[in-house]
C-alpha cells in the first residue's frame, strides 16, 4: 500500500458524512422541540448529539487509520493544513460578530439611549433621566434584570488569562518535544496543557457562580450581562472543545501514533487552542480590563 | 501502481440506479450532479411560492390567500432562492468544473464535500416544514428583522436552526473549494493562468467563510433574545434591533456576490468561445474580482439608509457603494471588448450570456439609483427594490447558470442538447423577465411597497403584467427541464473539444468527462 509520491489520493465513499447529517439534524429538531416547550425535544437533542459523538469517533476513526496505514501523501496532508487553517478563520469571525456587538452596544446604542448625538429626542420622550454608564449600569432604560455588579479583571480573569498563556507555553513545549523526539517530555507537556485548560474551566464556573449568586449579574442583565455571558460563555465552549482535541491527541501520543515530521493532527490541535488562548486575550482587554 | 490511489477500491462508477452510490459518494462529479438536481427541485418549489405571490398581486384586494400566508410566502420564496438554489447550483458547478479546470483527480477534501451536500436535503426538510408548523412559517422577511421576526410562533427556533445548518454546509464547500484551489492545481497550474471560473470561486469561498459565521452569529443572537432573555435588540435591555440589521447586512451584502462572483467567471468562460478570441484584460479581471470582494465588505448600511443613521454614515455607505460600479465597470466593459471584430456565433450558452450582460447591467444601474442615500429614502422598501435584486439575480446569477448548463453539459453526459428547443428556452426566458420584472420599477418608483399583499388601484395594469410573466417564465422553465432529460438520454454524440473554439482544460478530456478527471497532472502549456 505504499503511496507513491506524485500520485493523488481519492478516498472511497463513506456512510459517515450520511450518518452524521441524521445525528444533526435530530440534535437541531430536538434542541427546537424543546425551545417550544415539549416534553421530549430535550431528550430527543440527546439521542441526536449522542449519534453526533458516534459519527466523530467513526469519522475521525476512519481518518487515523488510513493515515497509520500510510496511505495520505504531502498533498493530503497540506489539504488538511489549509481546511483546518479556514475552519479557524470561520470561528475567529464567529466570534467577531459577538465582538462586533459589544462594541455597538457600547459605543452607538447606548449612549444613543442616553441621548447624545440623534439620540436626544428619544432620550427626552421615552428614557427620561436616563444615562447609561459601562460597566456598571449598562443594562438599558429598562433596567433589565435589576441592579448588578460588573465582573472586575482582576480576580479570577487574571488568573485564567495567566493559566492559559501558560498552557500555550506548555503546549509549544511539547510540539518541540515531539519534533526532538522526547516522549516523556511530550506526554508530561500536553497533560499539563489539557490540565491547566481544565483549571481553567474550573475557574470560570467558579466564577459564573460568584457573578450569579453574588453580583446580581446574569445573562438576562441587560446589554451587559448578555455580551459578557455569551462571549465568555461561546469561548469557554470552545475551550472545551479544545481540551476534549487535545486529550485525544494525549492518548494518541501514548500510543504512539505520531513521529517527528509526521503529526500534523497533533499541530491542527495546537493551532486550535492558540486559537482559543487569543480570543481569550481579547475578551481579557474587551470585556474585562476597558 | 494506479496513479488514482490507494483509497479508491473502483476505478468505474456504481450503476447509477444504487442509492448506496448516492449516499455514500466522495466523487466530485457524483456531488456536483446531486448539488444540481437539488437546485433545481428548489427552484420548483421556490418558484411554486413565487406563483402564489404573483397569483395574489394580480388584482388589487385579497383574493386567494390570507395576508399572514402571503408574508411567509415572500419570506419562504427568497430563502428557498438564495440557500436552497443559486449557492447549491453554484456548488455543484464548482464540484463538476473546478477539478477538471486546474488538472485534478477531484476535490481535496471529498468525504467532507459529501457532507456538504447531505446536509441541504435535511436542513431543507426542516425550513419547508415549519409551513405547516402552529403560527405557520416564517413571516418577517428573509432578511429576519427582529422585533417582527421575534413574533414567529413554532416555526422561530427551525428557522434559525436549519440556518445554521445550511451555514454549516456552506462553510464546508467553500472550505473544500478554497483548499482544491490552492493545493490540487496540476504542476504548471499557477494562479494567474486558472481560469476566471476558478478565480472567482476562490474569492467566492472566501466570502462566505467569512460572513456565513456572522449570520450564524446574529441569528443566535435572535435565538438568545427570545428564548434566554438576552437584550441584544431589546433597547429597554440597552440593545437595539438596529444592531440586527448591522450583523446580517455585514453577511447580507458580501452574500449578494456570493450569488454574482461566479456567473462573472462562467460568462468570462463563455463570451471568448463563441466570440472566437481571448478573453480582453483576464489580469484586470482578477483584481477587478478582488476589488468587488474587498469592497463588498465595507458597503453593508447602503440597505439601512432610512433607518435612522448618522449623517457621516450616511455619505460613507453612499460613496463606497459607488465605488463598486468602477470594478463592476471594468468587468463589462472587457466582456464587451472581447466581442468587439470577434466572429461571433450565437449557440444557446453565448445567448444566455449577453441576455445575462445586458439585464444584468440593468440591475447594476438601478443599484446604483438605490446607492444614492437621499433618493433611496423614495425607493427603500418599495417594488424598485424588488426590480432591481430581481434583475440581478434571475437574468443575472440564474441565466448564468442555466447558460453554464447549456455549455458543459455536452461534457457532462456526452451528449449535444437541443439547439432549437434551447434557443426557444432562451427567448422565453427573457421575455417572460422582462415582462414579470420591468413593470415593477414603475410601480415602485410611484411608491407601491413591497411584502404587502394588497395595493392601490392604479398600481393594477403592471401588476397584471407581471404576474402574465411570471407564468409564462415558470412554464418556461419545464422546457429546460425536457431538454436537459432528452441530451442525457440521447442526442449527436458530443466531441471532447464540443465547442469550436474553446480553452481550457476540461476540454481536453474525452466527453462524458470520465470518473476521475486527471488521474495524471496534465501538461499545462
Ligand atoms: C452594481 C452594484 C450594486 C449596487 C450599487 C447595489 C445597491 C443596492 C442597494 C443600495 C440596495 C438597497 C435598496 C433598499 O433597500 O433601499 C440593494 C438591495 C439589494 N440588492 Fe443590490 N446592488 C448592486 C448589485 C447587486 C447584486 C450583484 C446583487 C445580487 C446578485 C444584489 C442584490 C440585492 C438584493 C437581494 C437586495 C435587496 C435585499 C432586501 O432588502 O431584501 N445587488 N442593492
Ligand atoms: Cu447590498
Amino acid at each position: 500500500m505504499a503511496q507513491a509520491e506524485n500520485s493523488y489520493y481519492v478516498p472511497h465513499g463513506s456512510h459517515w458524512p450520511i450518518f452524521g447529517s441524521v445525528a444533526v439534524c435530530t440534535l437541531l429538531v430536538g434542541m427546537a422541540n424543546y425551545l417550544n416547550g415539549t416534553s421530549w425535544g430535550g431528550n430527543m437533542a440527546l439521542v441526536g448529539f449522542g449519534l453526533l459523538v458516534i459519527m466523530l469517533f467513526g469519522w475521525f476513526g476512519t481518518v487515523v487509520k488510513e493515515s497509520r496505514a500510510g496511505l495520505y501523501n504531502a498533498q493530503v496532508d497540506v489539504s488538511f493544513r489549509w481546511g483546518m487553517f479556514w475552519f479557524i478563520f470561520s470561528e475567529v469571525m464567529f466570534f467577531a460578530a459577538f465582538f462586533g456587538a459589544l462594541f455597538y452596544a457600547r459605543n452607538y446604542s447606548l449612549p444613543w439611549l442616553s441621548g447624545e448625538g440623534s439620540g436626544a429626542i428619544t432620550n427626552m420622550f421615552l428614557y427620561e433621566g436616563f444615562e447609561a454608564s459601562w460597566p456598571s449600569a449598562a443594562n438599558g432604560p429598562g433596567n433589565v434584570g435589576g441592579e448588578y455588579k460588573p465582573m472586575g479583571a482582576w480576580g479570577l480573569p487574571a488568573i485564567n488569562t495567566a493559566l492559559l498563556l501558560s498552557s500555550g507555553v506548555t503546549l509549544t513545549w511539547a510540539h518541540h518535544a515531539l519534533k526532538a523526539g522526547h516522549r516523556a517530555q511530550l506526554i508530561i507537556g500536553l497533560f499539563l496543557t489539557v490540565a491547566l485548560g481544565a483549571i481553567f474551566m474550573a475557574c470560570q464556573v467558579l466564577e459564573y457562580k460568584e457573578a450569579y449568586e453574588h453580583y446580581g449579574l446574569t445573562l438576562g442583565s441587560g446589554i451587559y450581562g448578555t455580551t459578557f455571558f455569551m462571549l465568555t460563555g461561546f469561548h469557554g465552549f470552545h475551550v472545551t472543545i479544545g481540551a476534549i482535541i487535545l486529550a485525544v491527541i494525549l492518548f494518541r501520543c501514548m500510543s504512539g501514533h505520531f513521529s517527528s515530521d509526521n503529526h500534523f493532527a497533533f499541530e491542527a490541535a495546537a493551532w486550535y487552542w492558540h486559537f482559543v488562548d487569543v480570543v481569550w486575550l481579547g475578551l481579557f482587554v474587551f470585556v474585562y480590563l476597558v | 501502481m494506479s496513479t488514482v490511489a490507494a483509497g479508491d477500491h473502483h476505478d468505474h462508477p456504481e450503476s447509477p440506479y444504487s442509492i448506496k452510490r448516492w449516499l455514500f459518494t466522495t466523487n466530485h462529479k457524483d456531488i456536483g450532479t446531486l448539488y444540481l438536481w437539488f437546485a433545481f427541485i428548489m427552484f420548483l418549489i421556490g418558484g411554486v411560492m413565487a406563483l402564489v405571490i404573483r397569483t395574489e398581486l394580480f388584482q388589487p384586494g385579497l383574493q386567494f390567500v390570507d395576508p399572514q400566508f402571503f408574508n411567509s410566502m415572500t419570506t419562504m420564496h427568497a430563502i428557498m432562492m438564495i440557500f436552497g438554489v443559486v449557492m447549491p447550483a453554484f456548488t455543484g458547478l464548482a464540484n463538476w468544473l473546478i477539478p477538471m479546470m486546474i488538472g485534478a483527480p477531484d476535490m481535496a477534501l471529498p468525504r467532507m464535500n459529501n457532507w456538504s451536500f447531505w446536509i441541504l436535503p435535511f436542513a431543507f426538510a426542516m425550513m419547508l416544514s415549519t409551513l405547516f408548523m402552529d403560527g405557520g412559517g416564517p413571516a418577517g422577511g428573509w432578511t429576519l428583522y427582529p422585533p417582527l421576526t421575534l413574533q414567529t410562533g413554532d416555526a422561530l427556533p427551525f428557522v434559525i436552526l436549519s440556518m445554521h445548518f445550511m451555514g454549516l454546509s456552506s462553510i464546508m464547500g467553500a472550505i473544500n473549494v478554497v483548499a482544491t484551489v490552492l493545493n490540487m492545481r496540476a504542476p504548471g497550474m499557477t494562479l494567474m493562468k486558472m481560469p476566471l471560473f476558478v478565480w472567482t470561486w476562490l474569492i467566492t469561498a472566501y466570502l462566505l467563510i467569512a460572513v456565513m459565521p456572522v449570520l450564524a452569529g446574529g441569528i443566535t443572537m435572535l435565538l438568545t433574545d427570545k428564548y434566554f432573555g438576552t437584550s441584544f435588540f431589546n433597547a429597554a435591555g440597552g440593545g437595539d434591533p438596529v444592531m440586527f440589521q448591522h450583523i446580517f447586512w455585514f453577511f447580507g451584502h458580501p452574500e449578494v456576490y456570493i450569488l454574482i462572483l461566479p456567473s462573472f467567471g462562467v460568462v468570462s468562460s463563455i463570451i471568448p468561445t463563441f466570440a472566437r478570441k481571448p478573453l480582453f484584460g483576464y489580469a484586470s479581471m482578477v483584481y477587478a474580482t478582488g476589488a468587488i470582494a474587498f469592497l463588498s465588505f465595507i458597503v453593508w448600511a447602503h440597505h439601512m439608509f432610512t433607518v435612522g443613521m448618522p449623517l457621516a454614515g450616511e455619505l460613507f455607505f453612499m460613496f463606497a457603494t459607488m465605488l463598486i460600479a468602477v470594478p463592476t465597470g471594468v468587468k463589462v466593459f472587457n466582456w464587451i471588448a472581447t466581442m468587439w471584430r470577434g466572429s461571433m456565433t450565437f449557440e444557446t450558452p453565448m445567448l444566455f450570456a449577453l441576455g445575462f450582460i445586458v439585464m444584468f447591467s440593468i440591475g447594476g444601474f438601478s443599484g446604483l439609483m438605490l446607492a444614492l442615500a437621499p433618493v433611496d429614502f423614495q425607493y427603500h422598501d418599495t417594488y424598485f427594490v424588488v426590480a432591481h435584486f430581481h434583475y440581478v439575480l434571475v437574468p443575472g446569477s440564474i441565466f448564468a447558470i442555466i447558460a453554464a448548463v447549456y455549455y458543459w453539459l455536452p461534457k457532462w453526459c456526452g451528449n449535444m442538447y437541443s439547439e432549437g428547443l434551447g434557443k426557444t428556452h432562451f427567448w422565453l426566458s427573457t421575455i417572460f423577465v422582462n415582462l414579470t420584472f420591468f413593470p415593477m420599477h414603475f410601480v415602485g418608483l410611484a411608491g407601491m411597497p413591497r411584502r404587502i399583499p394588497d395595493y392601490a388601484l392604479q398600481f393594477s395594469d403592471y401588476n397584471m403584467m407581471a404576474t402574465i410573466g411570471a407564468f409564462g417564465f415558470g412554464l418556461s422553465q419545464l422546457l429546460f427541464l425536457v431538454l436537459v432529460i432528452k441530451a442525457i438520454r440521447s442526442g449527436k454524440k458530443a466531441t471532447s473539444q464540443v465547442w469550436e473554439d474553446a480553452e481550457g482544460l476540461e476540454w481536453t478530456l474525452p466527453s462524458p468527462a470520465p470518473y476521475h478527471s486527471f488521474s495524471t497532472p496534465p501538461a499545462i502549456k
